[in-house]
């Protein structure tokens, strides 16, 4: 009896909830569509929402249970993901086809975004930078990170401080520490260097490179060391044996060992320069003058792709045309994406 | 005459590694001494401590403070209240949404939203960046809740761009959990959704640590997406926007800036003091699963 009650109960109030959430629902966006926009609609929707999804897991069915919980515990990240990723995702690759404001379009233009942006020296300009950074800082982050592991895990007394203190840059947020580095070109390495190394296009490149190595170079290290450490003693200890000496056991046996953590290290490092966009911002805000380029004089000689889409959609105000640049970016992005995925397979890594 | 030599090297090698922390760690070190000091004293003489008094420092924090640009308590508040927010909530819904992924594994729906979580990792920022702002703005004048410039819009954001990570890390380690646990559970009489929080939520502790530090890591520290979905002169900021709108308009002023920057450090340096070996960790974990 008691259990049959509890039930009948149960049932009631599911039906309760699911009655009540719908009415909601339909209330407000009766309200949404007709534009008579009472205030208090946002919080009707919400609560018929999470009302419906009580009513849905208080409904009384053993069969179809697991089911709706399945669907109740995937939908607030399936929800989040679909209205912040996909939607956008799909609206930006739309838009870039048009004429986009950033508020609304008035007509399709074909290619016209796509062709304008190979025909502006800046943009080609900003490309070819990013690409020196990305691949100067690949080789040399990784050089740098291993050096670093190869040090730490060397017998070296106090390893833990050291660890710590090279990952410690790596802690802060890129436009905080592109003011502080701003301030040490400007203010401090100015009595070596004379003129700050920021003024000039190629030197500040090389600025905003010593900066990003600083703040990475110790995360980098970090996965190194779980490399090296991985290594089996035994292995070790047999080249030993074998009388190999340290430049050799480095060389014939730690390197080969940890090939998969290089792929893991170069791909990182990859994609995290091609997105590098805070430092960029806060230490030359992508200033630098390049005297000719493709026959034009360009005033932002350190822009970077990420701040050139930036400023084109957001300070030039042409958002159509960021938007395309940013679909370029997307499509380079994905092809390496493509590119790791098809060198750590033919690797058959495990780690 | 061996013990010598190792010990000759491992002398070599403590100075270099000492010398390369002194580099790594001299910015820090220039942010402190010259918050200081008064501005001239900062510009005379940027490396020693010259001019720099404990009164300084007060009189430095106190305009840095109050700034209204800045407004450091406000932004460490919204800051806080993001960051927490968004962590808590992505990682219940990332091990709600991993446990229903990996328990259905050999079903096609599963491994489809899986996939296109997946998948979605490569994409930047940037090219979901401006459509982002528009669909909030529409989304949120239609429904009446207000999405862009508020703390629910941005959470809201949050949790769809650390989903797919979180999922993809989350359903790894689920999947590793023995199923007879679950089943046994529910011979005696145990629901779906009590078995998932009595008994897989807690063996995620160690996992969800470290997707909460990678999540953590990439919120407090992340610039582009609250400048744009908040505003850089908007009613709330975050800390890195609120340094951003302050050094815009106190250019070349290095003792509010650098003071500025010490306050927007000092949490994330107390939290790494804290818990340093796990922070490290969950880094190298991350990149590793990643």
């Amino acid at each position: 009896m008691g259990m049959n009650e509890n039930a009948a109960s149960r049932k009631l109030l599911s039906l309760i909830f699911l009655i009540g959430g719908a009415v909601m629902l339909v209330v407000s966006l009766i309200q949404d569509f007709s534009r008579s926009g009472a205030s208090y609609r946002g919080a009707l929707l919400v609560l018929g929402i999470v009302a419906i999804i009580l009513g849905l897991y208080l409904f009384p069915t053993l069969k179809y249970h697991r089911r709706i919980i399945y669907i109740i515990f995937l939908f607030p990240l399936l929800f989040t993901f679909a209205v912040t990723v996909i939607i956008p995702l799909c609206l930006g690759i739309y838009y870039s086809f048009t004429d986009w404001t950033g508020i609304q379009f008035t007509k399709f233009v074909g290619l016209e975004n796509y062709i304008s942006m190979f025909q502006d020296p800046q943009f080609i300009w900003s490309i070819l930078m990013t690409f020196v950074f990305v691949l100067l800082n690949m080789v040399l982050v990784n050089v740098i990170a291993f050096l670093l592991a190869l040090l730490c895990t060397n017998g070296i007394k106090g390893g833990g401080f050291f660890r710590a203190a090279y990952f410690l840059p790596n802690l802060i947020g890129g436009i905080v520490l592109g003011y502080i580095w701003q301030f040490v070109f400007n203010n401090v390495l100015i009595n070596l260097t004379k003129t700050s190394l920021l003024v000039q296009t190629r030197t500040a490149m090389f600025a905003i490179i010593v900066v990003y190595i600083w703040q990475y170079a110790g995360y980098i290290m970090l996965i190194y060391i779980t490399g090296l450490t991985q290594i089996p003693g035994d292995v070790l200890e047999a080249a030993q044996i074998d009388g190999a000496n340290p430049t050799q056991t480095l060389f014939r046996v730690k390197i080969p060992m940890i090939a998969s953590t290089f792929t893991i290290c170069t791909f990182l490092t990859l994609t995290s320069a091609f997105k590098q966009f805070d430092v960029n911002l806060a230490l030359t805000g992508g200033t630098g003058s390049v005297p000719s380029f493709m026959g034009k004089y360009l005033t932002s000689g350190t822009q970077m792709l990420a701040l050139n889409i930036y400023n084109t959609a957001v300070s030039k105000n042409n958002y159509a045309l960021g938007q395309a640049k940013a679909v370029l970016f997307f499509i380079i992005l994905a092809c390496v994406s493509l590119i790791q995925v098809r060198v750590s397979n033919s690797r058959e890594v495990e780690l | 005459m061996v013990g010598k030599e190792r010990r000759r090297r491992a002398l070599i090698l403590t100075i270099v590694g000492i010398l390369i922390a002194v580099y790594v760690l001299f910015p820090f070190y220039l942010v402190v001494m010259n918050s200081f000091k008064v501005q001239a004293d900062i510009v005379a003489n940027p490396i020693s401590l010259a001019g720099a008094s404990f009164g300084q420092l007060i009189t430095n924090l106190k305009s840095v403070v109050n700034n209204s640009n800045f407004n450091f308590w406000r932004a460490l508040f919204s800051s806080v209240v993001i960051t927490v927010i968004s962590l808590l909530l992505l990682a219940l819904f990332g091990a709600m949404a991993g446990w229903v992924i990996s328990r259905n594994n050999k079903k096609k729906w599963a491994t489809a939203i899986y996939m296109v979580f997946i998948a979605s990792m490569i994409i930047p920022f940037q090219v979901v960046m401006l459509p982002l702002v528009s669909t909030f703005r529409d989304a949120g004048n239609f429904i009446g809740i207000p999405l862009l410039s508020t703390i629910p819009g941005i959470i809201f954001a949050y949790c769809g761009f650390g989903g797919a990570m979180t999922v993809f890390i989350l359903t790894g380690f689920i999947k590793g959990i023995p199923y007879d646990l679950e089943e046994a559970a529910a011979i005696d009489g145990c629901s779906p959704e009590g078995t998932f929080f009595k008994i897989i939520l807690p063996l995620l502790t160690p996992v969800i640590t470290t997707v909460t530090i990678l999540n953590g890591m990439w919120i407090w520290n992340d610039y582009l997406l609250p400048s744009m979905l908040l505003g850089l002169n908007g009613q709330y900021k975050t800390l890195p926007v609120a340094v951003q709108s302050f050094v815009g308009s106190y250019v070349k002023q290095w003792d509010l800036i650098l003071t500025a920057a010490l306050l927007a450090i000092i949490p994330m340096i107390i939290i790494f003091l804290v818990a340093q070996k796990q922070i490290m960790n969950g880094m190298i974990e991350g990149a590793v699963k990643g």
